[in-house]
């Protein structure tokens, strides 16, 4: 008779079936679409606002530099003292007045300009004011001196390096990007699952505990084969509010933009064209990106992702389980749960500071084969190349842990659940070990 | 005797902590065995190794006529002093999960439990959740499905705490009956007045190691103490008392009847007949009670344990 896959149904229809579960599932991402829909909808009322700045000029030299657009209106003001300017401003609720006195020569103009305005502006607004000022002194500067300032633009030249592996694979620094957010992707991924459902096994282990069914169930079943169905069922309820949650957040944001005709995916895409034209022309971006990810080892990706998901995975909910067991309520959870956090947090640390700093530095290396950070790390460090080897052996190290683990928690989880009232601590854990 | 249970040298250690110490029990088919002691004595332990969630450091447990195996757990019915039921899942998944694990097929547990339900009058309850009922009420679906899977082997471990008089009488019935039809129980318990009214055999388990065991008739004619109680209708008792006390030894007792009397308890020495006390009691009046004192369970729990502590 083998009850394994009873224990993972029962599992999984109870956790499925639980009211809080199906909640958050499709609460979570609603409150996704309907927090980006709110921030969409506000940085776009933001936008639709028209700033006037109001620009008095004495120098009489830049009345020309300063080009209005849809977000920015420049109003130049004169004939007016200074003072008659500001209280104009003030009473026309201007963005800010920008007072450029009369000087001497252009070099002096460098400290001499203010910006008069109610509140503390923008720093991009005072960026463009700057750029244009200092592009205009600059030719001004450049005429003076003899020199003719669009011969000189002619003449720049722009580096744009290329990147080369010895191997032979080119990459460029948007390659780098998209490798990161893959990597990032995959690493968090795994992070929040661990956290997520790992917590869920724990509760459940104690749940039994609590409720004091155990002794009943364990005298018909294997300890180790309820630990690994209970694994095994929360780990598929899990991928199934997952999935939903993709779902979900697909239907919603398509229902939402059908509405308000707001697209939450617009924001990042208005940031990705505006430095798409910065690279020359969207269509270029696109086929660039499209290249660079053909060009990534998606096939080696997906199956180290499968494998260290998995691992890691399992890895740290044997733990969670070994936790559950040891104690009597959710409360006294708190000593274990620092050793479990710590390898995990760590492991995000390092991949996304060293990894991308240094995707193939000792630290990422080093953290790419340790068992408890390895899943995270090495899932970053993957897209930037990793050598085959140094991934079987992360691989097999981690499994290794894994049935360390297990063996470990199974005897924890034996003893354990059976003992009620008696406060663990860790001195006792290894007592336990010996039963 | 048939055995069904048979723990030979039974150790086991957790730790420095010794909680049995070589101990053996035979338990004979169709009997009810009373496993007593002491809160902490190491009964649940032993309850333990017999449904494998234990395993003992030394010895071995013969469950009839093979070791102890993996496959036996469908032969042993087993309703722990901890036990509980999964608050969130409703009566009738619950109790066909538990029989499933027991090995019984879906359909035969449903039928079985529909049987049982109706047999205990808590049909009705097959949709409800754990936590809608009440502890009495738990109790019973624990017990039905403790028994569902038609054991061989019985064990149930204080069976009636949470039960009201009525369903304690009830399960006790049942357990009665479960008995008549083959099942061999094994009962632990502190309530000693249930192991008066059910248990055959019974063995006495005090810190760690078995100190008594046998048929619980057996035991109590060891422990008889050639001691009666005797009602003396007499115009003197003050007299009366003092000229026994000068012959026998006295004890305190006091028993209901309906004449005024002189209640005395009389313990004889050994060997002496009881028919000597009866003669010499009619010479100083009317004799109107006389029983043998049997030592009750209760007594030879008593007795036994705080012997047993003297020794240590």
């Amino acid at each position: 008779m083998n009850h394994l896959p009873l224990i993972i149904k029962r599992e999984y229809l109870n956790k499925v079936r639980n009211k809080a579960f199906i909640i958050m599932t499709f609460l979570s991402p609603l409150i996704m679409v309907g927090i980006i829909t709110l921030v969409a909808y506000l940085s776009q009322l933001n936008n639709e606002k028209v700033r006037v700045i109001s620009v008095l000029d004495e120098s009489g030299l830049f009345a020309e530099q300063f080009e209005s657009d849809d977000k920015l209106k420049y109003e130049m003001l004169s004939n007016t003292s200074l003072q008659e300017a500001k209280t104009y401003v003030e009473e026309a609720e201007n963005y800010g007045l920008l007072y450029i006195p009369k000087v001497d020569s252009i070099s002096s103009l460098s400290n001499q300009i203010t910006f008069y305005s109610e509140d503390s502006p923008s720093l991009v607004v005072m960026d463009d004011i700057e750029d244009a000022i200092e592009d205009k002194a600059n030719m001004m500067k450049l005429r003076e001196v003899g020199m003719d300032p669009e011969r000189i633009k002619e003449l720049r030249i722009r580096v744009n390096t290329n990147l080369e592996t010895f191997s032979g694979e080119t990459t460029s620094k948007l390659g780098s990007g998209l490798k990161l957010i893959f990597g990032g992707i995959a690493g968090y991924l795994l992070f929040m699952f661990i956290i997520i459902y790992g917590n869920m096994i724990m509760r459940s282990v104690i749940e039994e505990k609590t409720s004091r069914i155990i002794e009943v169930i364990i005298s018909s079943v294997k300890p180790i084969k309820l630990l690994l169905g209970k694994i095994l069922g929360t780990s598929l309820a899990g991928i199934t509010q997952f999935v939903a949650w993709v779902v979900l957040l697909g239907i919603f944001s398509m229902v939402i933009t059908a509405i308000f005709g707001i697209d939450p995916a617009a924001v990042q895409q208005q940031e990705a064209l505006a430095q798409a034209q910065a690279a020359g022309g969207s269509e270029e971006l696109i086929r660039e990106i499209i290249l660079e990810i053909k060009s990534l080892p998606i096939l080696n990706l997906v199956i180290m992702f499968i494998l260290f998901f998995v691992g890691g995975y399992l890895l740290y909910a044997s733990l969670y389980a070994a936790i559950g067991a040891a104690v009597d309520s959710e409360t006294d959870t708190q000593q274990f749960m620092l050793p479990i956090l710590m390898p995990l947090i760590l492991a995000v640390y390092v991949g996304f500071f060293t990894v991308i700093d240094n995707p193939h530095g000792t630290v990422s290396q080093v953290f790419s084969f340790i068992p408890f950070t390895s899943p995270v790390v090495m899932l970053m460090r993957i897209p930037f190349g990793v050598p085959i080897w140094q991934q079987i052996v992360s691989v097999l190290i981690l499994f290794a842990t894994f049935i360390g683990t297990v063996w470990f928690a199974a005897k924890i989880y034996r003893v354990g659940i059976l003992m009620y009232g008696k406060k663990a601590s860790y001195k006792e854990l290894i007592k336990w070990l010996k039963y | 005797m048939d055995k069904l249970l048979i723990a030979n040298t039974v150790s086991k250690s957790f730790g420095a902590f010794k909680a049995l110490d070589n101990v053996s029990i035979e338990v004979p088919r169709g009997s009810i065995f009373g496993l007593l002691g002491p809160n902490g004595a190491g009964k649940t332990t032993f309850i333990r190794i017999i449904n494998q969630i234990t395993m003992p450091d030394t010895g071995t447990v013969i469950l009839d006529g093979e070791p102890l195996k993996p496959a036996h757990i469908r032969n042993i019915g087993y309703l722990p002093e901890e036990r509980g039921l999964y608050k969130s899942m409703k009566v009738g998944e619950q109790a066909l999960y538990l029989s499933q694990l027991k090995g019984l097929s879906r359909q035969e547990a449903k039928t079985r439990l529909k049987y049982w339900f109706e047999r205990l009058e808590i049909g009705d309850w097959w949709n409800k959740k754990i936590q809608e009922l009440s502890k009495g009420m738990a109790q019973k679906i624990q017990f039905v499905v403790t028994v569902l899977h038609e054991p061989k082997l019985l064990i149930f471990d204080e069976p009636f705490s949470g039960f009201d008089p009525i369903n304690a009488n009830l399960i006790k019935d049942e357990i009665l009956r479960l008995r008549d039809e083959g099942a061999t129980v094994i009962f632990s318990t502190h309530r000693m007045e249930s192991v008066e009214e059910m248990c055959d055999h019974i063995a006495l388990i005090h810190q760690s190691r078995k100190i008594l065991d046998g048929k619980l008739i057996d035991i109590k004619r060891e422990y008889r103490a050639n001691t009666y109680d005797i009602g003396l209708i007499t115009e003197n008792p003050v007299e009366v008392t003092a000229g026994l006390k000068a012959r026998f030894e006295l004890l305190p007792t006091q028993f209901k009847t309906i004449n005024e009397e002189l209640q005395l308890r009389i313990k004889l020495p050994e060997g002496v007949a009881a028919n000597n006390l009866v003669s010499h009691l009619t010479t100083l009046g009317t004799l109107s009670h006389f029983v043998e004192v049997i030592p009750s369970a209760n007594d030879i729990f008593i007795q036994t344990v705080s012997n047993s502590k003297n020794f240590n």
